[in-house]
């Protein structure tokens, strides 16, 4: 096997296609502690890591990350491993304790309430966990609430959340208050409601966790033709690696607060960086999240034959691959330039999920 | 050792030094055994002069005056609507059929056709029983004060809410309010306003704000924290947040508070009578004066009925959960049940102008039983008499009277003491430092002798209230249903003022005493039932069947696992049930007392408000202490039990 530094080369180019990239939020050494005094608490940590705790709660530590315009972040990890702060962190809910995060340049800590108001209104949603919805609201009070927090008058922002329900296979509840409606329905409420004013930056904490299967197909299809409609930066909790893999650009996998990995899927399941990752993405069938591209080498002599495109999964090329007597298969990007070649035995391994 | 153990020992060391102190106390030097003069300190002279500063220096006078020139004026306008006094806006008085409609609408929209009956027969009964004028004076009353109360109780809870510094500092100040006794609230104000319906409507409103408060504070903690972040995310500013999320999500809480201060309102406007506030309150303390049974039967009967009106009002709205309504096309569809109490509300007007009877039912005209309930009661009375009269002198001449003398022997310093060695043993040194510093603030007061006899009545009284109280609420919470059945009971006594039970003690002990015990005795018992019940059904069943399995019979269970894991509960209990005993010690005052309550009537009728000050501190103080002591004690049952 090739030494890992050799495979970034090119990388991620039949991924981001053409894209101009921008960072949207970046974190620098963010850390959220919970407690009585988290910065002393931090202070004490810089001198010996090892500091009693003292009732403090270390959710997010030292997290550094970049977020560019259109991406779609998911994060995982086990159950308080700090990804619901995270989120917080990014959105300031929570204030953080240490390191700087930046929204379109800005460093949001900086903000004043009302530059953090409107920073909101116009480019944040968020759908929550618990759901977080207003009890003695109508769900279509529930949806314009956002609007009516805008100030818009009440026949648009009515207008609108009716879209946002049917969007969401809602309409007909509208009148309802959510308590009279189910977990599954209480959750496509929040995310009306989060969509309602077309956010540039959406957040969602475990959106579908309370859906059933059909209906979390059909909204993850909605969600991802709604992403490619409206060019988004998604950042997405799910504990769900199939729903992961489906949705994500890259995965962030986080561990007692910190990230441990952060990268493609398909890098993740072919080079783990930790125990811990490679545990997660044990269960994974890999020739599904594998694609041509990331088993690409460079070519020691001409290419032979036809060349097999680099966003094909091993799995859409079984059949092929089977068939295929080559040694090594050229491969090529979305513009037909070949960019390596495939070691076709590698590829097998990866469909007959033998360790590489 | 552990410190419960150490705790323990101190304890009989202080209590021991206590029985010595009282055995011995012919040795004791006399500034032991009562406190001393030079020790008394002059509380009620400084209290008053920094009233009159208050009042004369700072000009809050004229604040108190243009404040109650507002409630004057709302008070005006209620007394027009309700009972046609000839004020501003000269519409009244609404005739009582419509008021009755509006009830039975309101009751029904709220909760459905019983509801609607009992409210709409509360306002039949009232007016049938031509008793129209008296309830609409007390409720005009309760009409202005009760939404000042809960704006006020609102504002200041949302204050609290936002800085916790205020919300300490509150808190121990909420705590004294609630247990001072309704009339150190009387005094004050009827040196500020003077005496009549508006001191009535304003120390009704003083009254009943802290429980608005506290319902406000609760409510406003208990939001979830999501609903909060859903908010802020939907770039709410904080007024948005305030005024659209955390008070509409608290409203539960926050209108658990407005019928907290409607029964407080009611209870306070029956008791204003005092202070000249007209109405059912008055009515019944003059018939009560005059020995009239069965005419302060039909009032009594009547604030009942009012009580548990407006109280199931209150609560039928707080508890009701959102329910989505029927899209319907129409205006009319949608408004169903408005559209139907407006027909009413004109159909009644109409029959009124046509029919004077159902405008007012003039006194000739009315109904009564009064004579019925006389000459019954007249036969009861004398069928028990034999009972009640041995009753009366067995315990005046074998309980009250030696308990009484014994409470007056003990030494102060002695039972300081003893205080101290209870405190010790329940809560260690700081507890017993409580326990002394009340005492002892009512010790320098001058007030020894007087609250030894309140604090012996209440004594007696819970006593007793426990044997009868204890027994009952075992034996109700054998069976689900006999238990649901009593605890409504006890909920709706609980609601009642507690003038009202004065009523059947007088009744049956005449004025005494014996009386004054048997009512303390019937107020106090029902949250001691009450308690017991809900200790003992709530003990997780795994408990029983683990105790059935190990082949206890049903008294070692009772005994061994079902009263030990409620007395916690019970305990809560007990805890009301002292508190409840001190308000109608002092209520009961004015059927003849010699302690801290007749005093307070005194300071009352000079409008000596120092004094006033002072002994209701003192009543307060005794509440407390034993506050204190209970939830301690509670609390340490609770953490023994994993609780
Ligand atoms: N407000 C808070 N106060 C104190 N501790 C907190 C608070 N919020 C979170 N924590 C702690 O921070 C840690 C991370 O919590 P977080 O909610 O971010 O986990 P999570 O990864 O979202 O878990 P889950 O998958 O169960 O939602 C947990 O240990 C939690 O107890
Ligand atoms: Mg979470």
């Amino acid at each position: 096997m090739a030494h890992p530094a050799q495979r970034r080369v090119g990388l991620p180019v039949w991924n981001k296609g053409h894209r101009v990239r921008e960072t949207v939020i970046s974190c620098r050494n963010v850390s959220k502690i919970f407690g009585p005094d988290p910065v002393r608490h931090l202070a004490e940590l810089k001198v010996n890591p090892q500091a009693p705790l003292n009732g403090h709660v270390h959710a997010v530590r030292e997290v550094d990350l970049d977020i560019e315009r259109g991406e779609m972040l998911v994060v995982m990890g086990l159950s308080g491993s700090g990804k619901s702060t995270l989120v917080r962190c990014l959105s300031r809910l929570v204030e953080i304790t240490g390191g700087h995060v930046t929204v379109e340049g800005q460093d949001i800590a900086t903000l004043s309430d009302a530059g953090l108001i409107d920073l909101r209104r116009r480019k944040m949603g968020m759908v929550f966990q618990g759901f977080g919805l207003l009890p003695h609201r109508t769900v279509l009070d529930n949806v314009a609430f956002p609007l009516e927090m805008r100030g818009q008058d009440r026949k648009t922002r009515y207008a609108r959340a009716r879209d946002m329900l049917t969007l969401v296979g809602l309409t007909g509840r509208e009148g309802y208050f959510p308590r009279e409606l189910s977990g599954g329905q209480q959750q496509r409420v929040g995310i009306a409601r989060s969509l309602a004013v077309e956010p540039d930056i959406w957040f969602l904490d475990e959106p579908f966790s309370a859906l059933d299967p059909l209906i979390r197909r059909e909204m993850q299809d909605e969600f991802l033709r709604l992403k490619g409609l409206l060019n988004k930066t998604v950042i997405f909790i799910t504990h769900d690696f199939d729903e992961a893999l489906r949705l994500a650009d890259r995965i962030a996998i986080m561990k007692d607060g910190r990230i441990v990995q952060c990268d493609t899927p398909d890098r993740i399941v072919l080079h783990p960086a930790t125990d811990y990752v490679a545990r997660f993405t044990a269960e994974i069938d890999r020739a599904r999240v594998v694609r041509a591209g990331s088993l690409v080498r460079p070519l020691d002599e001409p290419p032979e034959g036809a060349a097999w495109a680099a966003t094909r999964t091993i799995r859409d090329l079984a059949r092929d691959l089977v068939a295929d007597s080559r040694k090594v298969i050229p491969v090529a990007d979305a513009a037909g330039a070949v960019i390596g070649g495939l070691n076709r035995q590698e590829a097998l391994d990866v469909l007959l999920g033998v360790a590489g | 050792m552990p410190p419960s153990a150490h705790a323990g020992r101190v304890g009989q060391m202080l209590l021991a030094l206590a029985v010595c102190m009282a055995m011995g106390k012919a040795l004791l030097p006399p500034g032991l055994i009562r406190p001393p003069d030079w020790l008394i300190l002059p509380f009620a002279d400084w209290i008053n002069a920094a009233f009159f500063f208050l009042q004369n220096d700072l000009g809050l006078m004229a604040v108190t005056r243009a404040f109650s020139d507002v409630v004057d004026w709302l008070l005006s306008v209620t007394a027009n609507l309700l009972y046609g006094k000839s004020r501003w806006p000269n519409l009244g008085p609404i005739p009582w059929i419509v008021v009755a409609a509006t009830a039975f609408m309101a009751g029904y929209a709220l909760k459905g056709w019983r509801l609607a009956a009992l409210a709409g027969g509360t306002f039949v009964w009232i007016a049938l029983m031509g008793q129209w004028k008296w309830a609409m004076e007390t409720l005009s009353v309760i009409l202005v004060a009760a939404p000042f109360s809960v704006a006020l109780g609102l504002g200041t809870g949302v204050l609290a809410w936002r800085s916790p510094w205020f919300d300490r500092v509150l808190n121990p100040v909420l705590n004294i309010a609630q247990s001072l006794p309704h009339f150190a609230y009387m005094i004050p104000v009827v040196v500020f306003i003077g005496v009549g319906p508006k001191a009535g409507a304003i120390v009704t409103i003083i009254f009943s704000v802290p429980p608005m408060i506290r319902m406000t504070l609760l409510g406003l903690k208990m939001v979830p924290e999501e609903v909060i972040e859903a908010g802020k995310m939907s770039g709410a500013t904080r007024w948005q947040l305030l005024t659209r999320v955390r008070i509409p999500t608290a409203r539960s809480q926050i209108l658990i508070g407005v019928n907290q201060v409607i029964m407080q309102c009611l209870a306070m406007v029956v008791l204003a009578s005092f202070i000249g506030m007209p109405g059912l309150g008055q009515k019944l303390l003059q018939l009560l004066q005059s020995l009239k049974i069965g005419l302060s039967v039909e009032i009594g009967v009547t604030i009942v009925l009012l009580a548990v009106t407006l109280d199931r009002l209150s609560k039928a709205w707080a508890l009701r959960l959102p329910e989505h309504a029927e899209p319907s096309p129409h205006w009319l569809g949608r408004n169903r049940l408005l559209v139907i109490w407006l027909a009413l509300c004109v159909l009644g007007v109409v029959l009124a102008h046509f029919v004077p009877y159902f405008l007012e039912v003039e006194r000739k005209q009315a109904l009564s039983v009064a004579g019925p309930i006389d000459a019954l009661m007249d036969r009861f009375i004398r069928l028990i008499a034999p009972v009640t009269a041995w009753l009366r002198w067995f315990l005046i001449t074998w309980v009250l009277i030696p308990t009484r003398d014994a409470y007056l022997w003990m030494p102060f310093s002695a039972v300081l003491l003893l205080l101290a060695a209870v405190g010790w043993a329940i809560g260690g040194v700081r507890s017993a430092a409580v326990c002394v510093a009340y005492f002892g603030l009512i010790a320098l007061s001058g007030w020894w002798d007087r609250a030894m006899i309140t604090v012996y009545t209440v004594t007696v009284s819970v006593l007793i209230a426990a044997l009868i109280g204890l027994p009952l609420g075992i034996w109700a919470a054998r069976r689900p249903v006999r238990a649901e059945r009593v605890l409504l009971i006890c909920d709706t006594a609980q609601t009642f003022p507690s003038f009202i039970y004065l009523i059947p003690v007088i009744m049956l002990f005449g004025v005494s005493d014996v009386a004054v015990v048997a009512a303390v005795v019937v107020f106090a018992a029902v949250p001691i039932v009450r308690y017991t019940i809900e200790g003992l059904c709530s003990v997780p069943p795994e408990l029983i069947e683990a105790a059935d399995m190990s082949g206890a019979t049903r008294r070692q269970t009772l005994w061994h696992v079902r009263l030990p894991m409620a007395l916690p509960t019970m305990l809560v209990g007990a805890n009301q049930s002292v508190m409840f005993s001190l308000f109608m010690v002092i209520i009961a005052a004015f059927i003849g007392t010699q302690d801290l309550g007749q005093e307070m009537q005194r300071a009352l009728s000079t409008t000596d408000v120092g004094k006033g000050v002072v002994l209701g501190l003192a009543v307060a103080f005794m509440g407390l202490m034993t506050d204190h002591l209970i939830t301690r004690w509670s609390e340490a049952r609770k953490r023994a039990l994993g609780l």
